[in-house]
């Protein structure tokens, strides 16, 4: 039977996101399904590294108890949990789900999962192909490829919920598409209905950052006050058959919505509001209006769409180099001057010592680090030097660390509290690459 | 003093690979009809000069009473392989709100 209105919520916004807000809407929130969103954009090439050096199983590595904590809850009440928790190894993250139900007695569950293999194969021989980013052939960091995986589409997740499983598990999906799906298939929209897909897509897009549309990553005390940040709600959305939305949090949940936090939200990481692409369709954002009907309910009406493109976006993961960093602190009277004197010391010693980088950045925290030099600003009482340098060579990229932790002794007067570190730069940029090429298949895995 | 666009919007930053966007949402609609005429391309580009090479484009959302700014180009390269503290740019909507307003002419 066809549903005429569906509660969706949005139970993490990123990996590390907190763990009580899903809690309180699956055990409050009347919800019908939860989707945690927890692969960022370098997310799934760092699964892929783990999985093939055997230091990680591919898959979020809080997948279990992010599972634990909610799924006896939704296995009572039928509420339906999508994630892209699977990264890069969705159908072990489906057995790790089975095994969760497993051990918390959830009786007659499976999970459904969105299987599409990496397409490095498919890149492999199309050096040809332009990366959106830098706009130069993929030839150029095709022997450095690490990882490509294809941002699916609602279509996907919503072949995976019509199995009826409680969990749908997938790998890279487009992230408002992972709440799409759930629309798509509980209404039986048709999935050129570009009306529905274009508020659905919208709605994804308010959700899928969780608590930066209930009043996170909003306040300016005394500017835009947001009561109870400490115990933020999440956000959920009234979606109706025929495309109405409505997002809104659990009454005495902390946060707030309002037309001010979901107009920030509506245009985040955007670029041309008339065009956002997903794999569903191309959002038009011109004529959306957001109406208050109620406290913390606001309404969305107006979204456009037009056919979505032939091609899926592609996330290449490549290898870049070492990025390598050094901080020291400096206080007090001349704290600033001591601290251009000592990145002026570590850039000289690093090349006295014949390093090179593709960059070598000197920053002042607390004067220059975020926004870079500007004029007028009043002198800090005190400031952090950060030196951070990329570079092909593992060598160049530790002597960084190395020679601002020299300063101690060798720079100068009262430099404190060092940090250093050293890291593989995994980059990513990306291509379009037809849709025919990306194969997708659903399978279900039942409870051990 | 001098206003700021902080007196009238709010504003939040985002990453888009090379590029980054940053939101200026009016608080009323004399707000915003003030910062459509002040509140220009190049304008945002003289401000965020030290973090991108730009240009910039702005597109406008009359209904939302709000703008949107793309800024091409951010120094120290992308998202993933920048050396900057900042890998995002999520800060810099506060260098955003931070741009003086004069009045009704862009400062010469």
């Amino acid at each position: 039977m066809k549903r005429q209105r569906l509660r969706i919520g949005a139970g993490a916004g990123f990996a590390g996101d907190r763990w009580e807000p899903a809690v309180e809407l699956v055990e409050r929130g009347n919800i019908d399904v939860i989707v945690f969103e927890c692969l960022a954009e370098r997310t799934i090439a760092r699964e892929t590294l783990a999985r093939l050096r055997g230091d990680g199983p591919g898959y979020s590595p809080n997948l279990e108890d992010r599972l634990r904590a909610v799924l006896p809850a939704c296995a009572a009440k039928g509420i339906r949990i999508v994630t892209n928790m699977g990264a890069a190894a969705p159908l072990p993250a489906a057995h790790a789900a089975c095994a969760v139900a497993a051990e918390l007695d959830v009786r007659d569950f499976f999970c459904a999962v969105l299987i599409v293999d990496d397409v490095r194969d498919q890149l492999t021989v199309r050096p040809e192909l332009t990366l959106l980013e830098s706009g130069e052939p993929l030839e150029t960091i095709l022997p450095r490829m690490a990882s490509a995986n294809a941002y699916l589409g609602a279509n996907a997740v919503a072949e995976a919920m019509a199995s009826g499983a409680l969990v749908v598990m997938t790998g890279r999906v487009a992230d408002p598409s992972l709440f799409v799906g759930p629309m798509l298939q509980a209404f039986g929209w048709s999935y050129d209905d570009y009306e529905k897909l274009a508020q659905a897509t919208a709605a994804g897009h308010l959700l899928e950052c969780a608590g930066q549309v209930t009043g996170g990553y909003f306040a300016d005390p005394g500017v835009k006050d947001v009561p109870a940040l400490a115990q933020l709600g999440f956000p959920f959305a009234d979606v109706t058959a025929a495309g109405d939305v409505t997002i809104g949090k659990i009454l005495n949940a902390g946060g707030r919505v309002d037309i001010a936090t979901c107009s920030e939200q509506l245009l985040y990481e955007i670029d041309d509001p008339a065009a956002y692409i997903t794999p569903d369709c191309v959002l038009d954002m011109n004529a959306i209006s957001l109406a208050e009907v109620a406290p913390d309910r606001i309404q969305l009406s107006g979204a456009r769409a037009t056919p979505r493109t032939p091609s899926y976006k592609v996330s290449v993961g490549y290898f870049d180099g070492y990025l390598g960093e050094g901080q020291l602190s400096y206080g007090g009277p001349g704290a600033v001057a001591r601290a251009h004197l000592a990145g002026d010391i570590v850039k000289e010693r690093l090349s006295i010592r014949g390093f090179s980088f593709d960059d070598l950045r000197i920053d002042l925290i607390g004067l220059d680090s975020l926004h870079g030099p500007g004029k007028g600003r009043p002198e800090p009482y005190e400031v952090r030097l950060r030196v951070a340098g990329r570079s092909e060579s593992r060598a160049a990229a530790e002597a960084v660390g190395w020679e601002v932790a020299a300063l101690y002794t060798n720079g100068p007067s009262g430099g404190a509290g060092d940090f250093s570190s050293v890291r593989e730069i995994l980059a990513v940029q990306s291509v379009l690459l037809e849709r025919d090429l990306v194969p997708i298949s659903v399978k279900q895995i039942e409870a051990p | 003093m001098t206003m700021t666009v902080r007196d009238l919007a709010h504003s939040r930053a985002g990453d888009k690979g090379h590029n980054i966007n940053v939101s200026v949402i009016a608080y009323d609609s004399a707000g915003y009809e003030r910062l459509l005429r002040e509140l220009s391309e190049a304008r945002v580009l003289a401000a965020f000069a030290p973090v991108a090479h730009g240009p910039v484009r702005r597109y406008t959302l009359p209904n939302l009473l709000a703008m949107n700014f793309v800024i091409e180009n951010v120094r120290g390269g992308s998202v993933t392989a920048t050396t900057a503290l900042d890998i995002h740019g999520k800060s810099l909507c506060a260098l955003m709100l931070a741009i003086p307003l004069y009045g009704n002419e862009p400062e010469v």
